[in-house]
């Protein structure tokens, strides 16, 4: 018992958000909706923290502009694009898929492939080594030439 | 085949190595995030007059068709290095008469009043950003930072912190130069 409240003690920070009272919209569904974006939207002096959970002033402005924006009528999708224009591709938790960001994306598929390819070729490389028993058409001829080399040295 | 593949450990250990050396280069700045507002028109923004200043407010007519480029800075008077940046802003106005613009980010009015009285004055105007917004027009993660606006209105360059220091001002000096360059070459 005493370890389970130990725990819930534990784990109840992690649960505890930043946005203060102040923020919070009247209005539950638009608030649902300014939660969901702003855990897109990437604290700029916080770096790797979403502004949803970042205590930090300028994530919080933003907090109250994205809010703003809602209120205002906007859509999910015009709200980010605002803050995208200020701020960047660096701003977006999930940056665009353009020239600058390709390596970001791809290098993953790529750094798997090539662990595939290698591990598949040094895989089929033993496999052949172990297989290897037969001789080839040339070593056969190498080995008939020699037997019969030997065979004539012997008779004379 | 086999002899190709021993070449790998080797391969690896030059591309994480270069990856190091590009990780150790003191002159990479991992926090520096690029500035989209960079050769593109200044943004619109709202600033109010800071209570008890004679100093007017701008907006960003302001900036549009001056001589030369002039110098945007965010500071504030809760900004322990923007007092130390302030002589450096303070001798490109008076020694080189640059024009230099203030927003007075998320300060009290009263506080921006003392801190300017005591350090002097080099802004030409002043405006007070109370809530951030302007801020956030203006793409800034801090205060303070500095801006170089071109005589049609694109910021041409953006400096993050403040700027302090011989390599800073240079960096900076450089920056103005070639804005005003520009400004020749675009005008002859």
């Amino acid at each position: 018992m005493r370890h389970l409240i130990l725990l819930i003690f534990l784990i109840l920070p992690m649960a505890v958000f930043a946005v203060e009272p102040d923020e919070i919209l009247q209005d539950s569904v638009l608030e649902q909706r300014a939660r969901e974006i702003s855990k897109e939207l990437r604290c700029v002096v916080c770096q790797n923290q979403d502004i949803d959970s970042s205590n930090a002033g300028v994530a919080r402005d933003l907090r109250i502009l994205v809010r703003e924006r809602l209120v205002a009528g906007d859509s999910d999708e015009e709200v980010i694009n605002y803050v995208h224009s200020r701020y960047g591709d660096y701003v977006l938790m999930r940056p665009p898929f353009n020239l600058s960001t390709a390596a970001l994306w791809l290098a993953p598929f790529v750094l798997a492939l090539s662990a595939l390819l290698i591990g598949w070729s040094v895989l089929s490389a033993s496999r052949r080594r172990k297989t290897a028993a037969g001789l080839s058409a040339a070593e056969e001829d190498e080995v008939a030439r020699f037997i019969e080399q030997n065979k004539v040295s012997k008779e004379t | 085949m086999t002899r190709a593949l021993a070449l790998i450990p080797l391969l690896i250990a030059v591309v994480f190595g270069g990856f190091f050396l590009w990780g150790l280069n003191p002159d990479r700045d991992p926090n520096d995030i690029p500035s989209v507002l960079i050769s593109q028109q200044a943004p619109e923004f709202t600033l109010m007059d800071v209570e008890g200043l004679a100093t007017p407010s701008f907006a960003r007519t302001d900036l549009v068709g001056n001589q030369g480029p002039v110098i945007v800075n965010v500071f504030a008077s809760w900004c322990v290095p923007c007092r130390a940046e302030h002589a450096v802003l303070t001798q490109l106005v008076e020694r080189e008469g640059q024009r230099l613009f203030g927003i007075n980010y998320k300060d009290k009015p009263e506080d921006a009043v003392r801190w300017l009285t005591e350090l002097g004055n080099p802004y030409e105007m002043i405006g007070a950003d109370s809530t951030g917004r302007a801020g956030i027009e203006w793409g800034i993660s801090g205060v303070p930072e500095t801006f170089i606006v071109g005589s049609d209105g694109t910021v041409l360059y953006r400096y993050v912190g403040p700027v302090v220091g011989d390599d800073a001002v240079k960096k900076f000096r450089e920056a103005l130069d070639q804005a005003g360059a520009m400004e020749i070459e675009a005008g002859g």
